[in-house]
């Protein structure tokens, strides 16, 4: 029962900072500013719905799934912002 | 009940595909309606394979055959489109040109 | 609640493949199919496909997206003419959809009782826990082998369209990673945990959810990011170590269906003594091969890019 309730509250923060990110990829004017909302605002939300859904888990080897789910999400999201800052610089580098 | 909303999605879908390949003129856009019809039909099939109670083992194998296909598919007329840009300098075909 | 969860995610489904062939331009119509391709396998997990869903996620999302975004690449370095978007409706290809629809809803309603066939029994003698896994290998093997050998046409297909001075240049575009930079660390941490999460999937498909194909999927993409980072030299065909891993697969594959026939039953059946033996190597050459012509198929064929890309 606090398991559930513990997992609703968890997912629901992080639903909300999935809606933040997605509000500031489309109102934010630029390209580094929205990454900026996507990768802080996003990275969050997901380890608040992996914190969630680990309530849920039945043994250790699923949490460390999750875990290893979330680590690995954090990794990617991080390489590719950094490329996609990186290319948009020399995108705007080019154009001045 | 769930089966039938994954089966009219699969049929929308082939829809979607159809009017994507037919209409667009732009070569990469057909290939990528081709994939929606494709993946619809898959759908379809996989849904009136969840229609008994059981897991049904064979419409499964034979969509995951048909993804692999469907991609290989893909991926030469891929290279075709490339192929096709490099000696002519056009991705629509010459008789659907409304540029010239 | 469930009913609830299916209908929203059905309705997603369709509007992200309205946004597919709507306007925008060709990256934000290979983008919105990516995502499409990531809710369709959500779709396959609600309707109890789980290999399906791995499958689509891994091939029909990613591979297929990669590739569209490298010709997307390609074709924006050749300069090739702009493409006029007609406005308005197509009225002929909207009716031609919408009876494409009509049809297929239709033939829904008008299916006959579903009758499965009940294969528990079977599926003991086999070898291996998984059906989807029991039915691809074993019982439509002969479906199996000659997928494999489509895969391996294909990517001759792609070669055939290389010059003839071409033919040995390394594949794939010159890749710009910085030395020491994100992409080169990203390269050389991804490649270990990719391997075993691929061979896991493979192994595992043997009882629970995996398979040959979602684990060669998976070492293929753990290549492909090798490739970009530089950590992996470029290959080129002429490679015979390369050939090799290529033919391995439907190699093994023939090989033991017709060692099966050499032994006095049937081609490509298994006895039930050796089943899970056999079917544990050909996955595993299977997965080898699926996973160097699945990256060569995204890589292309071999061109000459001082001149043109």
């Amino acid at each position: 029962m606090m398991a559930d309730i513990a997992t609703y509250v968890l997912t629901a923060l992080g639903l909300v900072f999935f809606v933040a990110g997605t509000v500031g990829l489309l109102r934010f004017p630029d390209t580094f500013s929205r990454l900026h909302a996507l990768t802080k605002a996003d990275n969050l939300g997901l380890g608040f719905i992996a914190l969630g859904l680990a309530f849920q888990a039945e043994s250790w080897a699923q949490l460390a799934m999750l875990a290893l789910i979330w680590a690995l999400a954090l990794l990617a999201a991080g390489t590719v912002a950094q490329l996609v800052a990186r290319a948009a610089l020399a995108g705007l580098q080019e154009d001045e | 009940m769930m089966p039938t909303f994954f089966a009219l999605t699969g049929a929308v879908l082939m829809g979607v595909g159809t009017y994507g390949l037919l209409a667009l003129p732009h070569l990469l856009r057909r290939i990528i309606a081709f994939n929606l019809m494709g993946s619809g039909v898959f759908l379809f099939f996989g849904a009136a394979g969840a229609r008994g109670g059981a897991v049904d083992a064979i419409p499964q194998a034979l969509i995951i055959t048909g993804i692999v296909v469907a991609l290989s598919a893909s991926a030469l007329a891929v290279a075709l489109i490339v192929a096709l840009a490099r000696s002519t300098g056009t991705v629509t075909l010459a008789d659907e040109d409304t540029t010239s | 609640m469930t009913l609830a969860l299916d209908l929203a995610l059905c309705a997603l489904i369709v509007c992200v493949s309205l946004a597919t062939v709507a306007g925008g331009g060709i990256f934000r119509a290979i983008i919105f199919f990516i995502t499409y391709g990531l809710f369709l396998a959500i779709g396959w997990a609600r309707l109890g496909a789980f290999d399906v869903a791995l499958a689509e996620a891994a091939i029909g999302a990613g591979l297929t997206g990669v590739l569209l975004l490298a010709a997307h690449g390609r074709l924006r370095r050749m300069r090739t003419k702009a493409v006029v978007q007609r406005t308005g409706l197509n009225l002929p290809a909207a009716l031609a959809a919408t009876a494409m629809t009509g049809a297929l809803g239709w033939a829904w309603f008008a299916l006959p009782a579903p009758s499965v066939p009940d294969l528990s029994q079977s599926i003991a003698q086999t070898g291996v826990g998984n059906p989807v896994t029991a039915v691809l290998l074993n019982f439509r093997a002969w479906d199996t082998l000659l997928e494999s050998i489509v895969l391996l046409a294909a990517l001759l297909g792609v070669w055939m369209l290389a010059r003839e001075e071409d033919w040995n240049t390394p594949l794939g575009p010159r890749y710009h990673a910085l030395s020491g930079g994100v992409l080169v660390g990203f390269g050389r941490l991804l490649p270990p945990v990719g391997l075993i999460f691929g061979a896991y999937l493979v192994w595992a498909g043997a009882e629970s959810v995996g398979g040959a194909f979602q684990g060669g999927t998976v070492l293929a993409a753990v290549g492909l990011v090798a490739l970009m980072a530089n950590v992996l030299p470029a290959p080129s065909i002429s490679q015979a170590g390369l050939r090799i891993a290529l033919v391995l697969g439907p190699g093994v594959f023939l090989c033991t269906g017709l060692l099966a026939a050499a032994l006095g039953s049937d081609f490509l059946s298994i006895a039930p003594e050796v089943a899970k033996a056999m079917i544990l190597t050909i996955e595993i050459a299977l997965s080898i091969s699926i996973a160097v012509t699945l990256a060569l198929l995204v890589l292309g064929p071999p061109v000459d890019t001082q001149g043109a890309p």
